[in-house]
């Protein structure tokens, strides 16, 4: 039995330590925000953060985990940077389909943690591993330049 | 692993200059693979100690096609007898040589397209002095100058075990050879000169365990093949012992004793890890060639085994590679520091690679994905970084994380770029591969 | 109360409406009427509307919102006319049925196509403007006040002499006895308050939290996890399947082999992926094991060669003349690659079936899954989500239909999900296409015109009744009215259905083949007349129509004729397609090596009325980079009959670092509404080829762009 801590709680997971932590989050624990896309790591959508560091679900071991603290997207708006992106994606209406924007909320969310204004380089740094097939890259680039600038205000 | 594309080309071009008979002596006469060693040189029948050929004390009374199977895995027969998708044994796998194609022939024991009419003397002599059946010569593309090594025992278990498989119908493809290259009997001279066709001998002062280290990779294993650098005749260069070979494209990299460019800093136990499982932490990830070789052969080796090749490579005399740079630290964190003079291969970078393997080189998920420390990211060629990132790499077996190969999406300049970023970010011995490069490596 | 999908209910904004409400649209297809019993809504004046005696109100959306924003759209047009805060409704996915609510256009329940406003601007006005007008009648009534001295604001009546005023929900039981009136009348459009103007978006609240749940996302009581196999070669069959490694392994529950499919259902995806890649299957591939990109490519010239048939009235030219051109263009196999991976969740009961999908056909899925189990499609209750990319895959059913026939031999709800492997590999896709134009040329202008398009009929497979006299209206679409003023234009049409692929629609449909086809071709008449493309273009349009109106809008704002760098290029698409007119102009710069780096698209749109304006931006933005990863990277190859492709490492898609800029202007238009789903995919990829022969003195005729073709000679 597995234990994890995942958006300031403890949780439970009877899985072999090769599951990778995508499929214990969706699928045993029943959280759902995290999502699927490619399993390779090339899309992000599965994207959340260890010790606050963005990370690739889908080809991460969950054995690896350890006592790494897990923010999902359900979680992430408890803190200030996951907040504000997740306001400025609301006001800038950012979403479309909004199936791999868990992803880009979590990516973005991380980037203005740790960057108070991040350029053009830093977002495409931060942002090129997650796509998005509506095409919302503009307003996702918006949405990062002013959460930061209310984040960092 | 057998000698692979580039060497076999050379190779068959280099027998055509003996065959013209000026070559210089010191070409031709070359150490013995275990000549470094010292010691004395006992036949096997005088060597005191647990037999250092055959298969592992578990196996000892296994039947003769159990053995069979396990020397067939040591022997790695599989990897180059069996085409993309195709049935195990069955042959047709290419090998795209400069002036044709060689495609390896069906060993199964099919009577109409195998080897299931040849004869245990056949079989001998096709393994330890490459002559086919029907007489012809083979190219060395089949390692027999390591296979000699083997003794009789040996050699005919693995047709025992061949013999037990399912015969295939699967007729042998022609090689399609010009002239001179098809002048199979000019192979006779290169034999002559370059396999000694003498069998595995022990040295009397080492181990039991160094001497069965020594015989699976001089023999079986067949190391040197790919690892040591080959002479202008290209035999094997037994002077520069496993300092550095090439297989398909792949550079082959030092695995002597020297502890930048070789091996001799890795701990016994990583040397393990990476035979039997194709990773060494921080060490090395096997890819290509190799990750067939760990695949198909090193994982299905017992422990005893995978610890007596380790034992065996750590006595290896140390040879500085000065074509390989030193294992570098950890990248910076951040993407906006590292190399600015290449933004496509920043690009191709932070949209397919970053995710697994960070901006530190680290590894952001696996330790499989550390970049630095590897020696193919500080090799000036690139040419395995290339390779990697067109053909993917990391563990087949299912389930495990493993990178996927960009040929499809990216272009040569693309994958050029991002190698030599690669290389200047997370190695010591920038790269400037340029695109050219990479279509000739697509075609491999 | 009926089960109500979760989905539903994270809709809910502001004020909870009853849970009975909500039930209403859900219970199998039954919709209340005013009156029908105790759980139903008070007030249910048509398909659309719901209001409870507490005052919460639910809209039920006739299409399904996939990032379209179409939830937003449609509620503002009933909320315009109806005069509620949108702030406080429920929005509810519309339960399957034709009759209720078939796509006008189409008659079937379906989303596609940039429709949805062309075919509901004006009903759902019209609801809104009916329960409004009974509103205000039973508050009159009660007030015994002329309904003439009544307005509403807000979700009330208010009569403003007596300083009055009552809320939709006290008066939903007496307004449900009043009869809806025959034509209801609209509001001014000089009045709207809404429409016309930008509105935050209604469905993504949910989005930002995690809390929606897509169809993959659902969590039935007791749900088993599934993933599949199909034949790799489409049409083949499986020969044998050695499951002995697959059954040793945790978690590795049911192995259920059918003719065609493998699945593996397992206590995760995880443990089912895995046992499905232990499985050691062998398939016999059929017919179209040989069938490659080489084969596809060959039957689509080979089809080029037949007459076909004559979609317009005018006569081929007898291209012999000096004086004639031609040029052939054509356009790649694609697919859709949704974020949201294919998936469907299944519970087969005797005699019953319950489905979770995110389809744009709801009554299709409901019809293919009927069929698959051999019950009547009443018997089939769909909990239809909201769908993480559709593109025209999900207009397809055939995810359903397999879903469903491997959950017949599973106990319980069954959840399969498609590896992204399988998503790509064995999908339905965007056929290949060709479009062979010739024209004559007099004083460099065309005065006969022949565009010979070449590709599947599939509307003749999806929407039958639709294909008629030989003509694939989509097909032809775009090819048959253009935004140029040409004189004696011969469309024909040869259908040619691919060998060993199945094709579907995917965003842009037709256009995509035409409007590029086109475009390039008048770009290429341009460059034989001397002329500039912009002047060249200018010369056959009408210079008081829309079409010149968007051109000259985009080229000024594009600065087109202002020095640019060797080797970079603007190109121009002009286009009227879906209602809508378009031009894009795109700036390129193309690297010595031939990559095309894409800076900066200047799209002006006049897609007449506007309802929601950030939202046509929105689709524009979206679009053209759907269009940029196809006319950039995208291409599906076969060899052996079998998808070469096979994730997002080999079918590349456009991320962020290359971007373009993009600029978006809006004409203001009181013209019939046109479609804006679809055009922005379509007007960018002839843009950036035209830019590209601009940059490079080379026109590419066949997509994606070959980086060879144009690279420096060296």
């Amino acid at each position: 039995m597995l234990e994890l801590s995942i958006n300031g709680e403890a949780h439970h997971a009877d899985v072999t330590a090769d599951v990778p932590l995508l499929w214990v989050l969706r699928d045993v624990l029943g959280m759902t925000g995290t999502k699927f896309g490619c399993g390779i790591a090339q899309c992000g959508a599965c994207t959340v953060h260890l010790d606050g560091q963005p990370v690739r679900a889908c080809q991460l071991p969950v054995g690896l985990v350890g006592a790494r603290k897990i923010t999902t997207v359900e979680g992430v708006g408890a803190t200030p940077a996951g907040a504000a992106v997740q306001k400025a994606w609301l006001d800038l209406d950012v979403i479309q389909c909004g199936y791999c924007q868990s992803g880009q909320i979590m990516s973005a969310a991380a980037l203005i943690a740790s960057t108070p204004a991040p350029s053009d380089a830093d977002i495409d740094a931060a942002m090129a591993g997650n796509i998005c097939r509506c095409g919302t890259y503009v307003r996702i680039r918006e949405g990062i330049k002013k959460a930061a600038a209310e984040h960092h205000a | 692993m057998a000698i692979r594309t580039r060497t076999v080309a050379l190779l068959l071009g280099a027998a055509v200059v003996i065959g013209g008979g000026a070559v210089a002596g010191r070409m031709l006469f070359l150490p013995g693979p275990l000549d470094f060693a010292g010691g004395t040189r006992v036949a096997l029948a005088d060597y005191k100690g647990p037999s250092p050929i055959g298969v592992p004390a578990k196996l000892a009374h296994a039947s003769l096609i159990e053995k069979g199977r396990y020397l067939t895995d040591a022997a790695d027969c599989r990897a180059c007898h069996t085409a993309k998708g195709g049935t195990p044994f069955a042959g047709g796998r290419p090998f795209k040589l400069p002036f044709g194609t060689l495609y390896t022939p069906n060993i199964t024991p099919d009577k109409a397209t195998g080897i299931g009419n040849w004869t245990d003397a056949q079989f001998l002599r096709a393994v330890h002095q490459g002559i086919s059946a029907d007489g012809t010569r083979l190219y060395p593309a089949l390692p027999y100058a390591s296979y000699a090594l083997m003794p009789d025992a040996d050699v005919l278990a693995i047709k025992a075990y061949l013999f037990s498989l399912q015969p295939v119908r699967q007729a042998n493809l022609p090689n399609s050879f010009t002239f001179p290259y098809n002048q199979r009997w000019l192979m006779g001279f290169w034999g002559y000169f370059f396999n000694k066709d003498k069998r595995f001998e022990p040295i009397a002062e080492r181990s039991p365990e160094w001497n069965r280290g020594a015989y699976l990779v001089e023999g079986p294993a067949h190391c040197g093949e790919c690892h040591t650098p080959r002479t202008l005749a290209q035999a094997m260069n037994t002077r520069q012992k496993f300092a550095g070979g090439a297989a398909e494209g792949w550079n082959a990299y030092n695995i002597t004793g020297d502890r930048t460019t070789g091996i001799g800093a890795w701990s016994k136990p990583e040397i393990e890890a990476y035979l039997a499982t194709g990773h060494a932490n921080g060490r090395s990830v096997a890819s290509g060639p190799m990750r067939e070789a760990v695949d198909l052969s090193f994982s299905k080796l017992t422990k005893g085994d995978i610890a007596a090749i380790a034992t065996y490579l750590q006595t290896i005399p140390p040879i500085h590679s000065a074509r390989l740079g030193a294992p570098a630290a950890f990248a910076a964190a951040s993407h906006a520091q590292g190399p600015a003079d290449n933004p496509i291969g920043k690009r191709v970078f932070e949209q397919a690679c970053v995710s697994c393997h960070a901006w530190s080189g680290k590894g952001a998920l696996v330790a499989d994905a550390q970049l630095t420390a590897k020696k193919a990211v500080s090799d000036p060629t690139a040419a395995n970084v290339a390779l990697m990132v067109l053909q993917g790499t990391g563990p087949q077996t299912a389930g495990r994380p493993y990178m996927p190969g960009f040929a499809r999406s990216y272009s040569d300049t693309e994958i050029a770029a991002v190698a030599n970023y690669v290389t200047a970010r997370f190695g010591t011995m920038p790269s400037k591969i340029a695109p050219r490069d990479v279509a000739k490596l697509r075609a491999e | 109360m009926n089960a109500v999908a979760p989905t539903r209910r994270q809709l809910l904004r502001g004020m909870a409406a009853g849970g009975f409400v909500l039930a209403v649209g859900l219970a199998g297809g039954q919709l209340a009427v005013a009156g029908d019993d105790a759980h139903a809504a008070a007030f249910a004046p048509d398909a659309f509307i719901r209001i409870g005696t507490d005052g919460a109100m639910t809209l039920i959306m006739p299409q399904v919102e996939m990032g379209q924003g179409i939830y937003t759209t449609l509620a503002m047009l009933i909320a315009e006319e109806l005069d509620v805060d949108l702030a406080t409704v429920t929005l509810a996915e519309a339960p399957p049925s034709d009759a209720l609510y078939g796509n006008p256009l189409f008659k079937i329940q379906m989303t596609g196509g940039s429709t949805s406003v062309r075919a509901y601007f004006l009903p759902m006005r019209r609801a809104g403007a009916a329960a409004r007008a009974m509103l205000v009648q039973a508050a009159a009534a009660r007030w015994r006040v002329d309904p003439a001295s009544c307005t509403t604001e807000a979700g009330q009546v208010r009569h403003a002499a007596s300083g009055r005023s009552i809320g939709y929900g006290a008066i939903a039981g007496a307004a449900a006895r009043l009869k809806p009136p025959a034509e209801p009348v609209l509001k001014d459009p000089k009045t709207f308050r809404l429409v016309g103007k930008p509105h935050h978006r209604l469905d993504t609240a949910h989005k930002v939290d995690g809390s929606l749940k897509y169809g993959i996302d659902v969590m039935p009581e007791g749900v088993k996890f599934a993933t599949l196999a199909a034949s790799p070669v489409l049409g083949g069959k499986v020969a044998h399947v050695d499951d002995s490694q697959a059954r040793a392994l945790p978690g590795v529950r049911q192995i259920v082999v059918l003719d065609d499919i493998v699945a593996v259902v397992g206590d995760h995806m995880w443990a089912a992926k895995q046992g499905l890649d232990a499985l050691a299957i062998t398939w016999d591939d059929g017919a179209n094991a040989a069938v490659s990109t080489e084969t596809l490519w060959q039957g689509l010239q080979a089809a080029a060669a037949q007459p076909g048939v004559a979609a317009t009235k005018a006569a081929p030219i007898d291209a012999t003349g000096e004086d004639v051109v031609s040029a052939q263009y054509e356009i790649p196999l694609l697919a859709h690659a949704p974020m949201e991976p294919m998936n469907c969740t299944v519970h087969v009961k005797p005699g019953a079936c319950e489905l979770w999908v995110g389809t744009q056909v709801s009554t299709k899925a409901q019809g293919i899954a009927a069929k698959a189990l051999g019950i009547p499609p009443e018997a089939v209750t769909v909990n239809n989500h909201l769908i993480g990319g559709g593109f025209g895959r999900r207009l397809e059913v055939d995810m359903v239909e397999k879903a469903v026939r491997v959950a017949q031999k599973v106990d319980g709800p069954v959840k399969i999900v498609w590896t992204r492997e399988e998503d790509i590999q064995k999908a339905m896709y965007r056929s290949l296409y060709g479009s062979w134009m010739s024209a004559r040329l007099q004083d460099g202008k065309p005065v006969a015109w022949e565009h010979k398009v070449v590709g599947p009929a599939v509307i003749a497979r999806f929407l039958p009744p639709a294909f008629t006299g030989g003509i694939d209206i989509d097909a032809v679409d775009g090819a048959v009215e253009t935004p140029y003023v040409l004189p004696d234009m011969a469309v024909r049409y040869v259908r040619h259905e691919p060998v060993g692929v199945q094709t579907c629609f995917w965003r842009g449909v037709g256009p995509n083949n035409n409007v590029f086809s086109t475009e390039c071709f008048v770009d290429l008449l341009a460059n034989k007349a001397g002329t500039d493309p912009l002047d060249y273009r200018r010369s056959l349009t009408d210079p008081k129509g829309r079409a010149r109106h968007v051109l000259d809008l985009a080229a000024e704002k594009a600065g087109w004729g202002t020095p640019l760098p060797a080797r970079s290029g603007r190109g121009i698409c002009l286009q009227f397609a879906f209602g809508s007119y378009l031009a894009t102009i795109a700036e390129v710069a193309v690297a010595d090596d031939g990559t095309v780096r894409v800076q900066r698209l200047v799209t002006a749109v006049d897609c007449g009325v506007t309802v929601n304006p950030d939202g046509v931006i929105a689709q524009i933005q979206g679009g053209h980079v759907f269009g940029l990863s196809a006319v950039l990277h995208q291409q599906i190859t076969l060899e052996k009959g079998r998808v070469q492709q096979s994730n997002f490492h080999d079918y590349r898609v456009l991320r962020i670092d290359e971007m373009p800029q993009i600029e978006v202007h809006l004409v203001a238009s009181a013209e019939a509404p046109g479609g804006i789903g679809e055009p922005g995919t379509v007007s960018v990829q002839p843009a950036v080829a035209n830019a590209v022969y601009a940059a490079t003195g080379v026109q590419l005729t066949r997509m994606p762009i070959d980086p060879a073709l144009i690279a420096r000679k060296a």
